[in-house]
């Protein structure tokens, strides 16, 4: 619904497809965004607190900053699949 | 596509390579496919010269293997899956290494193609690790896996109508999907990058004394994303054998 509100948009301010694309990925990257900000500065708080269990925190942060980007890579592809 | 007035190649151009020889047959042999040889050739050369000796004090090569296999087990294997694990570190160890040297090959000058940018290599990367871990799990519980796979412990019955379809499509089928497209989009992604910088640069130095100077902004950035693009390369190889090692884990834990 709202893909189509936004091509009546974009057809009528003469945006282009590949416009809308860009647009929409820089829309689709600010979840991911906050999402790893928040993820690494609390990591860093848990190392700063418990050096000892650094590794094991790094480890698990870059897990969870493998799935939160898939996000973003997800809008990534989505971009060139509908700017093409 | 065109980025501030100068022509822009087209994502096609970045990614296809003419093929040396065999174009347009099934046995094309381009950049690409020379990229795979080179990262096989470097791992199998690493281990068969490393192995070779079996030092008890390690020297030279040698001490590049073991720490290769150190930082597998160590800090994939022994994290994600423990001590039954173990005996998946050799698996680990090559996919690693060779996804790391493909990555790699994104910055060396001359080749500069990420091979993993094509998704073909990603994808077969993937489903094998896809066949790898699903084996694993019908190898440890049996038919029981299935149960293993789609139904989580500790979830009420009435509840199970809307977990085990979540289940299904989150483990068989976004799973292999998002381990393909992760490790083939951050390489893709850095790659344009370096292209993009690097054809900025190319525009404005030599146009002039004011372009020229201006192109020095566009400079430093392919210096600086071309440093970068080393740590993705090692961190998305890294980050695709952690995943491999998880799915792995998640395929033979016995729940207590």
């Amino acid at each position: 619904m709202s893909a189509i509100v936004l091509a009546q948009a974009a057809a009528e301010s003469g945006l282009t497809n590949k416009g809308v694309a860009a647009l929409t990925y820089g829309l689709g990257a600010i979840g991911p965004g906050i999402g790893i900000g928040y993820l690494v500065g609390q990591s860093v708080q848990a190392m700063a607190r418990q050096p000892e269990s650094a590794g094991m925190v790094r480890t698990t942060m870059f897990l969870g900053i493998a799935f939160v980007e898939a996000l973003a890579l997800i809008g990534f592809v989505v971009f060139f699949l509908a700017g093409a | 596509m065109s980025l501030l007035a100068t022509e822009f190649p087209p994502l096609g151009h970045i990614v296809n390579w003419p093929g040396f020889f065999g174009d347009g047959t099934a046995y094309e042999f381009n950049k690409v496919v020379l990229v795979y040889l080179l990262a096989l050739l470097m791992v199998v050369i690493i281990f068969g010269l490393a192995g070779r000796k079996k030092a008890l004090v390690p020297t030279g090569l040698q001490n590049i293997g073991e720490m290769a296999v150190d930082f597998i087990e160590d800090g994939i294997v022994m994290d994600t899956m423990g001590e039954p694990g173990k005996k998946y570190a050799p698996f680990l160890m090559s996919l690693f290494l060779f996804v790391w040297f493909t990555n790699i090959f994104g910055i060396i000058p001359v080749i500069q193609m990420p091979a993993s940018a094509r998704i073909a290599l990603p994808l077969f990367l993937a489903l094998l690790a896809y066949v790898i871990y699903h084996g694993a799990g019908f190898k440890e519980h049996g038919l029981g896996y299935i149960k293993h796979a789609l139904v989580p412990p500790g979830v009420p019955v009435a509840l199970l109508v809307l977990v085990v379809p979540i289940e299904f499509i989150s483990k068989f089928l976004v799973q292999p999907f998002s381990h393909t497209v992760r490790l083939f989009a951050n390489m893709l992604a850095g790659h344009i990058l370096l292209v993009t910088f690097g054809v900025l640069t190319g525009a404005l130095m030599g146009t002039g004394i004011l372009a020229s100077v201006v192109g020095l902004l566009p400079f430093f950035a392919l210096v600086f994303f071309t440093a970068f693009e080393v740590l993705v390369a090692f961190l998305q190889a890294y980050v695709f054998t952690l995943l491999t090692g998880v799915y792995i884990n998640a395929a033979i834990s016995h729940e207590h």
